[in-house]
């Protein structure tokens, strides 16, 4: 069953600017994201397709009966999708849209570990280089000589933005249903 | 906001209501006693409570409007549509004033109290009497009912009206001793022990005090002095001092402040003391003479006022506190008043427990275990009953909707000179009350076009042979699940030619089309289809339509108009009951399931595979001769799954068109509790919302409607739009 990461309460580091990330792989590259958004972590499974969706909406699954969307960040990224294999996750997070609450899903390959990276470490992203949107970037955390792309979770999992995009790939839908 | 003002307020508007409702019966019929002792007690019940929420303003503007109508019950001014209509002004006016009321700090600005005393000098000068002298009757609100005739009563005791509080024993004080201090400095004519308040034994604490009073003292003394005699229980008591030579209207007024509720009327006039035992015991006496006499029996009061014992005002005064009385425990017997909130959360639970029914019903089927499955099956047939009565709980009869619209059509009609009656039909039909609140704009709309644009002037009326007076009618009736309202002019009907050549002339049709007249009325909801270039007659039609669209369309309904020129028009919109559960048909295409509302299924059959063989390059069934459009849902959805062996076709119906849904597997009845999709699916069309299955996995529900329009719109070529490719920018 769903795996849970604890969330450590440790108001001594981010008194100190430490921020904790927790970070997973997407197409072997490591990612991190703010815990504080983070809810849970559950296993792959149990995902309904919903048809005339653009690709990177996987679909909708249960969470304890709320229906949750569940994103893959890499079709997002304009990279393959993610292939589903035993280290699957699904990594729920919590966004706050126009001041309401909604739980969103993204698939990941795996789940590292949480990290702590202090502020000082933190670098600003570059302009160009990531392969990835700048503005889905909140900036690139040195962890062990490597760099770590720490994910704006609020413009990578934009509801309106991903709303928009859904409305255009439904005006380009009888395209892709035969009839 | 404290719950006795949000009371209070939720009342009052239940008295606007029908406050408003009485008037308009009053408008048709000038002589109804009943309506107008109804406006009269709304009027008077609203300002009670104003009094009791310290809402002085109400009470200062109520109190006018109370005055007014009292004259009017009295017959000293006439009931006339001018009056009628600063009534009806008025009870607009107290429902402005209500909108400050939630705040016990705010007050009314300056613009609603000049409004307010624009009508309050409308209202006096109504007044007999008070139009030439310009008194300030709100300023001496007495001088008015002193003019009545009722004069004084004949009684020269301060009249003391007391109701110790519960507390009083415990706080070490006797009821006794007060009494006998008051006899120190003057003479108590007559005492009457109140024990109405007094439960049964059972209930009945010892130590509490259930006592109350009502004194006729004789005494040379101020009110001052008798206010300090309870001055040790005054916090907690209930204390009422009529100084001798009262007048009627105080006499009144404390009549309607006495708690006791089942006193008969004699005795409520005996406490009060404007007729003695004696006098009552007369009256008793002469009432059972006449049973004796004669079947019809003349009404206490009746008798009391025939032998001039008592006042008019006053006998009249304790009925009408007598029939509020009577009412209002008719009423708590039938309605309690619930939270929403409260309601919303049980239907949640409801809607849970509906998916914990089907997961466990769908576990014994499979365990094969015969005494599980009769259980299962009879908690859901009981999780059945629980949700129609918890999702009944929400509903209500839309008439109370429709009623308000005698209003609107009165007003509106007024304003523009044309003579209208509005007909009500299908008010007991019900729905959820979240619809109901979010239609009222809409077919406020609705009904103000047909009102302005729909019916025609007089004159065109009778030159086109038709009844002067127009017709507008408000009906509404239950179809397959949604409910149906209709509003229907006898006006003039829409000009086709005229609206074709707006849509050919604003690009939404091709010039050589030959729309059928639904297509093409429908046009008339598109946004700005006639804000430019007003055409007479058709120019006010296509203003806001769009906007009643969209709120329609807001809750899973859609709207049509039917129009014959010279004859009429309506305009239905169709709803959905509830919002919240559904009896689904539940079906499989592949892996995923989809769910459709049962009631827009019309039969399941199978598909054979000569039959699609013949109708290789088609997508139709022949359905017993019938030409029934196929709507391949892997196709269409463009699952990856390969089709079954077999398939099966589920024929659904919706306003009157049929389509047939080819699936694989057909899975029967699922109760459906709406799970809403998030925000990113707004855009979704052809899907209306999700549920959670027994075995926990998501079921897509099917929008029927729209998926019907969209095979409509995609086989016609018009989306053909070019295929979006998704950048990353």
């Amino acid at each position: 069953m769903s795996n849970l990461v604890p969330v450590p309460a440790n108001a001594q580091a981010l008194a100190l600017g430490e921020q904790q990330y927790l970070t997973f792989l997407l197409g072997g590259e490591m990612f991190a994201i703010e815990i504080l958004n983070v809810r849970e972590i559950i296993e792959y499974g149990a995902l309904t397709t919903v048809p005339m969706m653009p690709d990177f909406i996987r679909g909708v699954i249960n969470l304890r009966g709320a229906v949750v969307p569940v994103i893959d960040l890499s079709v997002r990224f304009a990279r393959a999708p993610v292939e589903v294999t035993r280290r699957t996750c699904i990594i729920i997070i919590e966004i706050d849209n126009a001041g309401e609450r909604q739980d969103i899903g993204v698939v990941v390959d795996s789940v590292s570990e949480v990290l702590d990276i202090p502020a000082n470490m933190v670098e600003p992203p570059p302009t160009f280089g990531a392969r990835i949107r700048t503005d889905f970037i909140q900036g690139m955390g040195k962890v062990n000589e490597r760099f770590v792309i720490i994910l704006n979770v609020h413009n990578v999992l934009s509801v309106d933005e991903m709303a928009q995009l859904s409305q255009a790939a439904q005006i380009g839908m009888p395209a892709a249903a035969p009839a | 906001m404290d719950e006795l003002r949000q009371a209070y307020i939720a009342e009052s508007q239940e008295l606007l209501a029908s406050l408003d409702e009485n008037l308009l019966t009053l408008e048709q019929n000038p002589a109804d006693a009943d309506a107008l002792n109804a406006v009269f007690r709304a009027a008077h019940t609203i300002k009670g409570g104003a009094g009791i929420v310290e809402c002085e303003y109400i009470v200062d503007f109520t109190h006018v409007l109370e005055n007014a109508l009292d004259s009017a019950r009295d017959g000293r001014i006439k009931v006339d549509s001018g009056l009628i209509q600063l009534l009806l002004a008025s009870g607009d006016q107290i429902a402005r004033l209500l909108e400050f009321a939630s705040d016990p700090e705010a007050r009314p600005d300056a613009a609603t109290l000049a409004r307010g005393e624009e009508l309050l000098a409308g209202l006096r000068a109504y007044s007999p009497g008070q139009a030439g002298a310009g008194g300030d009757l709100a300023a001496h609100p007495d001088a008015h009912v002193e003019s009545s005739g009722g004069g004084m009563v004949g009684h020269d005791c301060w009249h003391i009206s007391i109701r110790f509080g519960e507390n009083v024993l415990r706080e070490g004080m006797d009821p006794l001793s007060f009494l006998r201090y008051l006899a120190g400095f003057g003479e108590i004519a007559h005492l009457a022990s109140l024990l109405d308040a007094m439960p049964a034994a059972e209930a009945m604490d010892p130590e509490a005090c259930y006592l109350g009073f009502e004194i006729d003292f004789r005494a040379d003394t101020s009110k001052e002095k008798i206010e300090r005699v309870f001055d040790f229980v005054r916090d907690s008591c209930l204390l009422n001092i009529l100084p001798p030579y009262s007048r009627v209207s105080e006499y009144v007024e404390l009549i309607m402040s006495l708690p006791e509720d089942t006193m008969r009327l004699g005795e409520i006039l005996v406490h009060a003391g404007a007729i003695t035992p004696t006098e009552l015991e007369q009256g008793l006496r002469t009432q059972s003479q006449a049973e004796t006499g004669q079947a019809q029996t003349a009404p206490l009061g009746e008798i009391l006022v025939e032998q001039q014992v008592v006042q008019k005002e006053l006998v009249e005064a304790a009925v009408v506190k007598q029939a509020q009385v009577s009412d209002k425990k008719a009423q708590d017997a039938k309605l309690i008043r619930v939270h929403a909130d409260k309601l919303d959360q049980l239907i949640n639970l409801v809607g849970e427990l509906v998916i914990a029914g089907a997961s466990a019903a769908l576990l014994a089927q499979k365990a094969k275990d015969e005494g599980m499955f009769e259980a299962t099956s009879t908690i859901s047939r009981l999780v059945d009953e629980i949700r129609d009565g918890a999702l009944r709980l929400r509903m209500v009869q839309i008439g109370e909707t429709f009623n308000r619209f005698h209003r609107v059509v009165r007003d509106v009609s007024r304003d523009l000179g044309k003579d209208i009656e509005l007909v009500i039909t299908g008010g007991e039909a019900e729905l959820d009350k979240t619809v109901v609140e979010k239609i009222s704009d809409p077919l406020t709309h609705m009904v103000r076009n047909a009102i302005d644009h729909g019916i025609e002037s007089a004159e065109a009326r009778i030159a086109a042979g038709k009844p002067a007076r127009g017709r507008v009618h408000l009906n509404a009736f239950h179809e397959s699940g949604n409910i149906v309202i209709e509003v229907s002019d006898d006006g003039g009907g829409l000009k086709r030619d005229r609206i074709k050549q707006k849509a050919i002339d604003k690009g939404l049709l091709s010039a050589d089309a030959e729309p059928t007249d639904a297509d093409l009325f429908k046009l008339l909801f598109e946004p700005g289809f006639s804000t430019a270039d007003q055409i007479s007659n058709l120019s006010g039609r296509g203003v806001g339509l769009d906007v009643v669209k969209r709120n329609i369309e807001a809750l899973r309904g859609t709207a049509s108009i039917d129009s014959r020129e010279g004859v009429g028009t309506t305009m239905a919109i169709r709803l959905p009951l509830t919002l919240a559960i559904i009896d689904g048909f539940l079906m499989g295409v592949g892996k995923s399931a989809y769910v459709v509302p049962l009631d827009m299924v019309e039969e399941c059959i199978e598909l054979k595979q000569e039959e699609t063989r013949t109708n290789a390059c088609t997508n139709v069934l022949n359905l017993r001769g019938e030409v029934l459009p196929l709507i391949r849902l892997r196709e269409y959805f463009a699952l990856a799954s390969r089709s079954g062996r077999r398939e099966n076709v589920v024929v659904v119906k919706y306003a009157g068109s049929k389509a047939g849904l080819v699936v694989d597997e057909l899975m029967g009845e699922f109760q459906t509790v709406i799970k809403p999709l998030g925000h990113i699916f707004t855009h979704l069309r052809g899907i209306s919302g999700s549920t959670i299955l027994g075995s926990g996995e998501v079921a897509l529900i099917l929008d029927v409607p729209s998926l019907i329009t969209l095979a409509t719109e995609f086989e016609s070529g018009r989306r053909l739009a070019p295929a979006l490719t998704l950048s990353n920018h």
